[in-house]
């Protein structure tokens, strides 16, 4: 092939010749985000995963490698036992409760009625506000003696105060109180996100379906809820991280009581680990989650796959 | 014909019923905070009182109390400070990585992206631990300082990807008619590409801001000084004085507190949405 003409050289720096480069350019940028999250996630995950396989608390600070025994002590602890089954109550309660009312919330706020807006706009709040305010708001509600719950039953005559149950004291009704206030802080979420499937299904799928005859629940079984699986599974995984995880409701609303009846992985975690200063077993029991996190990492990688198709 | 109407009226009383119960649901315990923030103490604690309404005249002394008594303003100074400083963190480092996830890596921009997007899974009930040593390490402890280093960790990888939608979303022959007039690549990124990607980058403030307002496990983890607190664990925690809860103060806190995040989440939803959706709805 003849060479036309010989390129140009500009006179430009070496640096900026290295900058131009897409890909370097493109390494540059991207490291500082990288290196945060290897730092400082990547890191401590590591960290967590041999605290858990070490002696270390923070009256003795060693480095002793002792294997599984942190998670053997763990698992024959009735207590831990109790704190697993919990959380998968927990989880599963909130999460279940959590997307009737989000489908139905869903469905209600599809059609156009005055006001429409507003309403969106306050049903938004529970997910919206930070949890750990909500949580006290609902402490409050919960109250032994000034509930308002208790005061409305009372006032209709279907309880007398001398039957008034005390919502956080009583082991089976302080788990019920902490999945309902969880439950009400991600129904809202559910909402918007069954909203965002459904007004995404073609208006064309729909009129096609009902031309050959498919009523109300067909279409709404066997059209639109194959059709929003995806991003309702994306939704429902949010949930079931943030709800497997968590701390706050429970610390704020029943400390994991009473005797330990609503107590979870993440507060016993803390409990262990940061409050008791046990940092090895502490990790050995905030572990526990993360075979739940894997299979949901595994699952959302398959979503977002599948999108891409 | 009498029948139908009967028919229609009795689903629209049930639809405008079942609305009505999801409003409810929704909006009460922010009722219940503004009532109770503005009753006098001798009516909140009456049970014969009817609580839904004032039984004595509305009163602002809890919010005097929580204003001129408590650290109150120094929290929401400090949540201030911290939400500043991690939208400034989140900014420098997600929007170079994410214009380059976007635009420069190729196929493995796509693969790298979700990787950092899957960290923003890992929860904080996992990691409180070792950060408690690395922040002890670094003197940290006790400070508010410890939460500015460790919010990025959630909203990096969170603004990254939400920014790589908006970097993807705009058209590739800006830049390079950028570059073809002499701009360098760099110069295309500041000068294009960040310009035209305002909307996304005041998104990505906002929802950095109220992630920092919202969060409560490392807050509760790293700080025990009364007066490092964030303004949601100093509301949650702080305002217990023994056993005794100040529900009215608390209460006023928590409003105050609450007000900002629940405009903001109103006003950036969708974007909220498609973000975490991945852009699976368009």
């Amino acid at each position: 092939m003849a060479v036309i003409a010989e390129p140009i050289a500009k006179p430009v720096s070496r640096f900026r010749f290295i900058l131009d480069r897409r890909d370097v350019l493109g390494a540059v940028f991207v490291a500082p985000a990288i290196l945060y999250v290897l730092l400082l996630v990547g890191l401590p995950l590591l960290m967590a995963v041999y605290y858990s396989l070490s002696a270390y608390t923070i009256y003795n600070p060693t480095w002793q490698f002792v294997g599984l025994s942190n998670f053997q002590d763990i698992i024959e602890n009735s207590v831990f036992r109790e704190t697993l089954y919990n959380t998968f109550i927990f989880t599963f309660g909130s999460q279940i409760l959590g997307l009737v009312l989000g489908k139905f919330g869903a469905l209600l706020l599809l059609r156009r009625f005055p006001g429409r807006k507003f309403v969106r706009a306050l049903v938004i709040l529970p997910w919206a506000v930070p949890i750990a305010l909500a949580t006290v708001a609902w402490q409050w509600m919960f109250d032994s003696l000034y509930s308002v719950i208790n005061w409305t039953m009372i006032a209709l005559g279907i309880i007398t105060r001398e039957q008034a149950p005390n919502w956080l004291g009583n082991p089976d009704l302080a788990m019920l109180s902490v999945i309902v206030v969880n439950a009400w802080r991600f129904f809202p979420f559910a909402i918007v996100i069954f909203l965002a499937g459904i007004t995404a299904v073609p208006q064309d799928v729909l009129d096609a379906a009902t031309v050959d005859g498919a009523g109300f629940w067909r279409r709404n079984y066997q059209i639109i809820m194959p059709m929003i699986l995806p991003i309702v599974a994306i939704g429902l995984i949010f949930g079931i991280v943030f709800t497997f995880t968590d701390l706050s409701i429970v610390f704020l609303m029943t400390m994991g009581g009473p005797v330990g009846a609503t107590s979870v992985l993440g507060f016993a975690g803390f409990q262990t680990g940061i409050v008791s200063g046990d940092v090895s077993h502490g990790a050995a029991i905030s572990l526990f989650m993360l075979p739940v996190l894997l299979i949901v990492v595994v699952a959302m990688l398959r979503f977002i796959r599948r999108r891409e198709i | 014909m009498q029948r139908a109407t009967i028919v229609i009226a009795a689903r629209e009383t049930s639809f405008y019923g079942a609305v009505a119960f999801f409003f409810v649901l929704a909006a009460f315990p922010f009722y219940w905070m503004v009532i109770t923030s503005f009753k006098e103490n001798s009516d909140l604690y009456n049970v014969t009182n009817v609580p839904f309404w004032f039984n004595q005249p509305p009163t602002l002394e809890h919010f005097r109390y929580l204003f001129e008594k408590t650290l109150f303003t120094t929290w929401l100074l400090n949540s201030l400070i911290i939400g500043l400083c991690v939208t400034a963190i989140t900014l420098i480092t997600a929007l170079p990585a994410a214009y380059s996830l976007a635009r420069m890596t190729g196929r493995n921009g796509e693969a790298l992206g979700i990787g950092i997007f899957l960290t923003y899974l890992v929860p904080p009930t996992l990691l409180f631990l070792p950060l408690s040593r690395v922040i002890a390490e670094l003197g940290l402890q006790n400070s508010m300082w410890s939460l500015v280093l460790v919010y990025p960790t959630f909203t990096i990888p969170f603004c990254t990807w939400l920014l790589m939608g908006f970097f993807k979303a705009l058209p590739p022959e800006i830049e390079e008619a950028a570059i073809v007039d002499g701009c360098s690549l760099f110069g295309a990124f500041i000068k294009m590409a960040i310009p035209l990607s305002l909307p996304g980058i005041l998104t990505v403030v906002i929802f950095t801001f109220t992630l920092t307002l919202q969060e409560f496990v490392y807050a509760l983890t790293f700080v025990s000084a009364s007066d490092q607190k964030p303004i949601t664990l100093g509301v949650a925690t702080d305002l217990i004085r023994g056993d005794i809860f100040y529900w009215g103060e608390i209460m006023a806190g928590a409003l105050i507190a609450s007000i900002p995040v629940a405009i903001a989440y109103n006003l950036f939803l969708d974007r909220f949405i498609s973000g975490i959706t991945g852009g699976a709805v368009k």
